[in-house]
């Protein structure tokens, strides 16, 4: 336990004085064995199999909001780790944060992203802004570099109801903290490639809350389809891809009955067309 | 050279609570009261941004009287302190009573330690799962922490404004009517009866039934809707009772 802590019960120093309103900074200051850094590894050899991979993740905007979706799969190499992982981390009121790449860091980067934004908000009295929020992410991403050289690469997508702009943004990011906005649509993960193909097609600009839902499910079967590392709906066991909505309304997470019926929709098309809806040629 | 003077640990402890108590005073009060559906904090607050009231963690809040500078910097090590335990272990772990007592401490600590005491009284309330389980302290410039229930008012003048609330207050209470009661208790201050605006209230609530992080603040059209309820109702139970003294003072 840190000096921080000592003492007669009363609230330490660092605790009283104005400083920072970040998070992070802060425990960085009092507490740096509780943020999520490992000491750098030395092996030979990547020690990337000590956690497994999360993989696909799409989102895309529609009129008045964005939708998030993820598969439920995280794999140890050849071997399915974990068939219902949630690989979706609600971040605040409006913004979501998903992450692909090693589960366990980007699982722990999330959490602390999304302390870090409420700190903020409750410190300031007003949340940060989109951008605001983006560029913070992109920094913490940045001091994971160490580890993502060492192959623990985590790659998040953010995605955020913009109240100022009154639209649904996506900001994605590369291992070293690169932050792009992406317009319509976008997918990480290793199923990725099949996913934004997918979208591509199926993409609209005047999709409903519902149709966008579909659209992120019709291309996570599609990279489940094609990816190995990637799930798709798991009608026996039930277990169906997670999606989130967030709107001016705020955040919500579509409920498994609303998804499950969505997702036997899609599994019922493919019965009939195994390569799912056709886009007209011209 | 003066010689330096004897005084008592009692003559030196009783100037410091004085000192506190003056200054907590001279502000305006706060009250918080539970109601069917959570907990409501009010306070008599002309600034918008300067907040008397503030969310600490998902169930818990913070309300505070006296100097400005002295309570945002409890709250402030509240929110970090909040925070860091609910990043550690879980956030189901962060409880009103753990803050409670980090602020006790400190308190405590400042008041024996420090030659001025900090003039300011602080409550830390957590909305349970039911109203059972609602938890409210109050915690005073020295440090002695009070579990309190139902209702309780702070800062300005106190006493009058908890007899107002004690005339007025049932248990269950819906929202509106819980506002009502505080902004009956609150217009009782120094004795007058005053009339008072939304732009001069500070209001927020512990919602039970909301998911995630409980802490919300009523403002803007809702606060002046709610109080306009709050004001009819008002009119509609004096004119029902026209033995209560306040009746002549309606419109």
């Amino acid at each position: 336990m840190s000096e921080a802590f000592m003492g007669s019960g009363r609230l330490p120093a660092a605790f009283m004085n104005p400083g920072t309103s970040s998070f992070v900074d802060f425990l960085s200051q009092v507490s740096p064995d509780r943020l999520p850094r490992l000491a750098d590894l030395t092996s030979d050899g990547s020690p990337a199999h000590l956690t497994p991979e999360a993989t696909t993740i799409v989102a895309l905007v529609f009129p008045g909001g964005v939708v998030l979706a993820g598969d439920r799969r995280a794999t140890s190499g050849n071997v399915i780790a974990n068939r219902d992982m949630d690989k979706l981390f609600r971040t605040d009121e409006f913004s979501a944060v998903a992450i692909a790449g090693a589960a366990g860091i980007g699982i722990e980067l999330a959490k602390l992203f999304q302390v870090e934004l409420e700190h903020y908000e409750k410190r300031e009295g007003r949340p940060l802004s989109l951008e605001g929020k983006a560029n913070r992410l992109a920094t913490m991403i940045r001091s994971n570099l160490g580890l993502a050289m060492q192959g623990f690469v985590v790659v998040p997508l953010l995605v955020g109801y913009d109240t100022a702009r009154g639209e649904g943004r996506i900001f994605s990011y590369d291992p070293v903290g690169g932050c792009y906005e992406e317009h319509r649509y976008h997918s990480i993960g290793s199923g990725s490639v099949y996913a934004k193909g997918a979208l591509k097609k199926l993409y609209r600009e005047d999709l409903t809350e519902a149709d966008a839902a579909l659209a992120a499910l019709q291309a996570l079967y599609d990279a489940a389809d094609d990816d190995s590392a990637t799930g798709g709906p798991d009608l026996q066991r039930g277990i169906y891809p997670l999606v989130d909505v967030i709107t001016e309304e705020g955040h919500r997470r579509m409920s498994t009955e609303e998804v499950e019926s969505l997702a036997r929709t899609v599994v019922a098309g493919r019965a009939e067309r195994p390569d799912g809806p056709t886009a007209p040629v011209r | 050279m003066s010689m330096p003077f004897y005084v008592s640990p009692e003559q030196i402890m009783k100037d410091k609570a004085d000192y506190a108590r003056k200054g907590i005073a001279r502000g305006r009060s706060a009250v918080v009261l539970q109601y069917d559906g959570g907990i409501l904090f009010v306070a008599d607050n002309m600034s918008r941004t300067l907040h008397k009231i503030s969310e600490l963690y998902d169930r818990v809040a913070f309300a505070a009287v006296g100097r400005y500078n002295e309570f945002e910097n409890l709250r402030l090590a509240g929110v970090r302190f909040a925070d860091m335990h609910g990043y550690t272990y879980d956030r189901s772990d962060v409880t009103g009573q753990m803050l409670a007592n980090a602020y006790a401490q400190t308190l405590g600590a400042v008041f024996t330690e420090s030659s001025k005491p900090w003039e300011v009284e602080i409550v830390v309330g957590e909305v349970g799962d039911s109203p059972d389980t609602d938890q409210i302290y109050r915690i005073t410039f020295d440090g002695s922490v009070v579990d309190e229930h139902d209702f309780l008012a702070m800062g300005g003048s106190a006493e009058r404004v908890t007899a107002a609330l004690r005339e007025r207050y049932v248990k269950n209470m819906s929202l509106t009517e819980a506002l009502r009661v505080a902004v009956h208790g609150l217009a009782h201050e120094n004795g007058e009866r005053r009339e008072l605006k939304a732009t001069s209230l500070e209001v927020a609530v512990l919602e039970r039934s909301r998911p995630h992080r409980k802490f919300r603040r009523i403002q803007g059209d809702r606060l002046v809707r709610m109080l306009e309820e709050a004001r009819q109702a008002e009119e509609t139970a004096e004119a029902q009772a026209p033995e209560d003294g306040g009746a002549t003072d309606g419109v």
